[in-house]
């Protein structure tokens, strides 16, 4: 069977509007998980853990002890996913850290936490 | 037929209330604050949102100290509200930023009086049940330790001596401007006041809502409101 060379053209720019459509939705979705998750940062971790990431929010003078530097890839990096979830969920003293971070699980959703961790990945540019 | 109306008048009679109740306060008071149970109850909403939600503040706050603060305001949340549109980066720590944060509108002693009646009629039973707090004052020695220390409520809300944190609103006259059982009820389950507050809720056992709301209570009691 032979196709003819018009239909083989109207072939590739169906194609070519196929996948760029495809790109595009892919990239909005993308855009709008990295917004949320964003917001339920700045939000819920900001308080402590600072517009800038690094352990100085606006709760600082009243802690007494540091909030964890989320930029730090050193620290980040050794601290695996479970336990990012678990400290999020069920709060510092589940995974051994303070009492000052709390339970956030009837707050957020496993969804939620589970983007939090991705997100806090991606701020550490770090992965275990 | 006579029966219908008398049911229809029975069950509309509380919206009727709350709806006119609110419609005594200055319109610009629902510009920034709930004052009717939303329908929309959305993350989205909150990030909206320019005040506190008053549709239970009948059942929240103390009388005569909303008369008092309604002439005289003076913030209650030390980095504004909602804390996250009101930050801004500082050299140690994020710090208030002045120039986002509106302070709110003094009354005269009558539109004080008058506003104060109006939201005291809001109230929210179902959320805040009579005799939440059984009464037992001499908790809060152990509830200072809870708030202090081994509970990490002194991380968002100034307490004591006005030490603590700022992106929760200060406690340093709670026993003034609160009612015991709505420190008792909101303490125990912020979500089911406000689903997506950023006050979390703490897995606290009732003995540990009683000491705390003990030592909430007394806080700014005998100082001016």
């Amino acid at each position: 069977m032979r196709f003819s060379s018009t239909r083989i053209l109207r072939f590739r720019i169906h194609s070519v509007f196929f996948f760029a459509g495809l790109a595009l939705l892919l990239t909005s979705t993308a855009g709008r998980c990295d917004q949320a998750v964003e917001q339920i940062y700045g939000v819920y971790c900001v308080q402590c853990h600072g517009l800038k990431r690094t352990g100085t929010g606006i709760n600082l003078p009243g802690l007494a002890t540091k909030p964890r530097d989320h930029t730090d890839r050193k620290s980040m990096g050794d601290t695996p996913d479970d336990e990012l979830f678990k400290a999020i969920k069920e709060g510092g003293l589940a995974v051994n850290k303070s009492v000052l971070m709390p339970s956030w699980g009837a707050t957020l959703s496993e969804q939620q936490i589970t983007e939090l961790v991705k997100y806090l990945r991606k701020v550490c540019k770090c992965g275990k | 037929m006579r029966r219908l109306l008398i049911a229809v008048v029975v069950l509309a009679a509380p919206v009727l209330n709350e709806a006119s109740a609110a419609d005594n306060l200055d319109p610009s008071c629902a510009a920034c604050h709930a004052l009717a149970k939303p329908t929309d109850t959305s993350f989205d909403r909150m990030l909206t949102r320019k005040g506190p939600d008053l549709w239970f503040s009948g059942s929240k706050f103390n009388a005569e100290w909303l008369v008092a603060w309604l002439q005289n305001p003076k913030p209650i949340r030390p980095a504004g509200y909602p804390y996250f549109k009101t930050i801004k980066e500082g050299s140690d720590h994020d710090l208030p930023d002045p120039s986002k944060i509106t302070p709110h509108p003094k009354l005269n002693k009558a539109a004080a009086e008058a506003a104060a009646a109006t939201l005291m009629s809001l109230k929210a039973p179902d959320l805040v049940p009579s005799g939440a707090f059984k009464g037992d004052a001499a908790g809060a020695r152990m509830g200072a330790l809870a708030f202090n220390k081994f509970r990490g409520c002194v991380a968002c809300h100034q307490g004591e001596g006005g030490k603590g944190g700022f992106s929760g609103p200060e406690l340093t006259d709670a026993g003034t401007r609160l009612q015991p059982d709505y420190i008792a009820a909101y303490t125990a389950d912020p979500q089911s006041f406000d689903p997506h507050v950023w006050m979390p809720k703490l897995s606290l056992k009732d003995k540990d809502i009683q000491r705390l709301t003990a030592y909430l209570s007394q806080l700014g009691q005998g100082a001016k409101p």
